[in-house]
């Protein structure tokens, strides 16, 4: 966040759009889909467990990523699904080690179970990865006391920039307010535990919102005092 | 005219100011959309609010129809169910007048073609232009509105050597995209909330509308609108309706069905509808203008019940248009339909008359629980079925197509002034 000369380098809020497009790689039954996910693209393996936060949730999902909600809903095999749906991309620093997982988690059940089950035609797994889209929205945050301010107001779409995808574009996974920050060091030690402490992955775009939000005020009221 | 800001009120200003982001860079960009009809049908009801949306962004968006005479028609409709699945012939006299009335069309348009920065070109209608425009500069995109997931193969094959030339495709599902040597983008499509078929009605305006079309007022009405075309399974409906009516005797069935110009399959349908009626004084069959909207409009809020029970669809807009309407729907477990209800959330998924019939009685039986489903449908289309992020997921596109095909497009902030 500072400069060599002293100043402070602004946050820019930027916003983001994916556009989701069609690898052509389907799967039909448990092993075609441990297959699929082996050789998939690796944005394939981001979109089916991130993508879902920029869609609408109306009410809670039972299972936070698609392999599993695949399983439960096409293949009716509900040990995997739930094993696979407590798995937390965020413990994972690369996409791969996420992938390998996955892939874990498959083998395993494709040890356990005689004879794996095939799904319809028209209810195969279908791999999709993502383009995202960057744009800045001209909105700067010159201190870090203006991010309660802010905060509540930017998109869902600046949020999941910021605070989901970030943590592919830095090499220590950390989101960009952190990063901007400078954490772990001083002066806002105490905020940077707060934030590394939310788990962006169990709830909607507008809680974790809501979250950082509610973060930034207490942290920054509890200094002006 | 419908201003952008308007959408502020029901999609929320952070949507459109995030539509005016994206757009920034794309600013006087030449975009030409192609389809084969102006009145009738999803398609023509998205662009005529989605051309004028994206020009008010400040890109220079138009529309061009192609035009073709009754036999150009007849082969289209053939190209349309043989991409559905439908075994169709394809005579070689038939094939013919559909590229010689691309190359007529091509004439008139090829300028305006061969301009442009990028190219929407809707169904396979108007697919040969592109070879018909050899020194085209743009991007040309085909955008396929129709379920593609088990074509009929010869139906497929032939039409696949128009497509594989276009610089991406997009399909409102995964499940309905074929291998193609170029980018499958996926974009559901979208309803407009502002328009004469979704916006708010007074309450006498729903009232009226029973009256007007001889509904007993007082008695529940399930309704379906949608083409007669056989994919829409409208026999079904009458089937489940008289299954439900054992149980529900005061039960009346309302089958709207829309004209299409393109359409010339729909007499040969309502005849059979009209047959599978039989007489049914509680069975009301309207044949409704394309320009009908105020009239569906109110139907479907007048509607105890929605359903489309359809055994194949590209996406199923009257089921988003009922949605809006905080209608919980039954709608056929297939295509966009599963996009849309969510089972047992937003409404049901069904696969026979006699499912559809089980969850007619369901919902008559338990008003409170189609409100509550119906809330939350209309909540899942406000998020995601809106023209405001259809609008939004264009312009991804297009700059995802202008500025490469990369996994990550970080656009630069223009200084203004």
């Amino acid at each position: 966040m500072s400069l060599e000369n002293g100043t402070t380098e602004p946050f820019s809020v930027k916003d983001c759009s994916l556009v989701a497009i069609a690898t052509g790689d389907k799967a039909q039954n448990l092993r075609e889909l441990r297959d699929g996910v082996m050789k998939t693209h690796p944005g394939s393996v981001y979109y089916h467990f991130w993508a879902g936060r920029l869609r609408p949730a109306f009410a809670d999902p039972q299972f936070h990523n698609d392999f599993a909600t695949w399983c439960h809903y096409a293949l009716h095999d509900d040990v995997l699904a739930e094993r696979l749906a407590v798995i937390d991309p965020t413990d994972y620093y690369t996409l791969d080690l996420l992938r390998q997982e996955v892939v874990e988690i498959i083998e395993q059940r494709l040890e356990e179970v005689e004879h794996p089950r095939w799904v319809e035609l028209d209810q195969q797994f279908h791999f999709i990865r993502s383009q995202i889209v960057v744009f800045d929205t001209g909105r700067k945050i010159e201190l870090p006391e203006e991010l309660p301010e802010v905060v509540p107001r930017i998109s869902v779409g600046s949020i999941f920039y910021h605070f989901v995808d970030a943590r592919r574009r830095h090499p220590i996974s950390v989101d960009d307010f952190r990063a901007w920050l400078g954490c772990p060091d001083e002066p806002h030690q105490e905020l940077c535990y707060l934030l590394a402490s939310v788990d962006p992955y169990f709830v909607t775009l507008k809680e974790l919102r809501e979250q950082l939000a509610s973060i930034f005020e207490d942290y920054f009221k509890g200094r002006a005092l | 005219m419908t201003a952008i800001q308007d959408y502020a009120a029901v999609a929320g200003e952070d949507v459109i100011n995030h539509l005016r982001q994206l757009a920034a860079p794309l600013q006087g960009l030449k975009v030409v959309h192609v389809n084969s009809t102006r009145l009738g049908g999803g398609v023509a009801e998205i662009l005529v609010k989605l051309v004028p949306l994206t020009k008010e962004l400040g890109l220079d968006a138009t529309w061009e129809v192609i035009r073709g005479g009754e036999r150009f028609y007849e082969c289209t409709k053939n190209f349309h169910n043989g991409l559905q699945g439908k075994q169709v012939p394809m005579g070689d006299a038939l094939v013919q007048v559909f590229e010689s009335t691309n190359a007529e069309n091509a004439e008139e348009l090829r300028r305006i073609l061969e301009e442009a920065d990028i190219v929407f070109i809707h169904d396979p209608q108007p697919l040969p232009l592109l070879k018909a425009c050899p020194n085209r500069k743009g991007k040309w995109i085909w955008r396929c509105h129709i379920d593609l997931s088990h074509p009929f193969r010869p139906v497929w094959k032939y039409l696949r050597r128009f497509v594989v030339d276009y610089d991406a495709s997009v399909f409102s599902l995964s499940d309905f995209a074929q291998p193609l040597p170029h980018t499958l983008y996926l974009i559901p499509p979208s309803i407009d909330p502002l328009s004469e078929k979704n916006m708010d009605l007074p309450e006498s305006d729903v009232t009226g509308i029973r009256t007007k079309f001889n509904v007993d007022p007082d008695r529940p009405m399930m309704l379906q609108v949608s083409r007669f075309d056989r994919f829409k399974d409208p026999v079904g409906v009458i089937r489940a309706y008289r299954l439900a009516k054992t149980f529900a005797p005061s039960l009346q069935l309302v089958l709207a069905g829309g004209e299409a110009t393109d359409d010339p399959e729909g007499d040969a349908v309502l005849s059979e509808v009209r047959a599978e009626a039989d007489g049914d004084q509680d069975a009301h069959i309207l044949m409704l203008p394309p320009d009908a909207h105020l009239t569906i409009n109110a139907l479907q809020r007048s509607a105890d019940i929605v359903v489309q029970k359809s055994i194949k669809e590209g996406f199923g807009l009257t089921v988003t248009e009922a949605m809006w309407k905080g209608k919980a729907v039954i709608g056929g477990n297939t295509g966009g339909i599963r996009l849309q209800v969510v089972n047992h959330h937003t409404g049901f998924l069904v696969n026979t008359p006699e499912g559809a019939a089980l969850r007619i009685r369901h919902l008559l039986q338990r008003p409170e629980r189609a409100h509550e489903m119906g809330l939350k449908a209309k909540e899942l289309v406000r998020e995601d079925f809106l023209i405001t992020r259809h609008v939004k997921e264009y312009l991804s596109l297009i700059v995802a197509l202008i500025y490469g095909d990369e996994e990550r497009v970080e656009l630069e902030m223009k200084p203004r002034g």
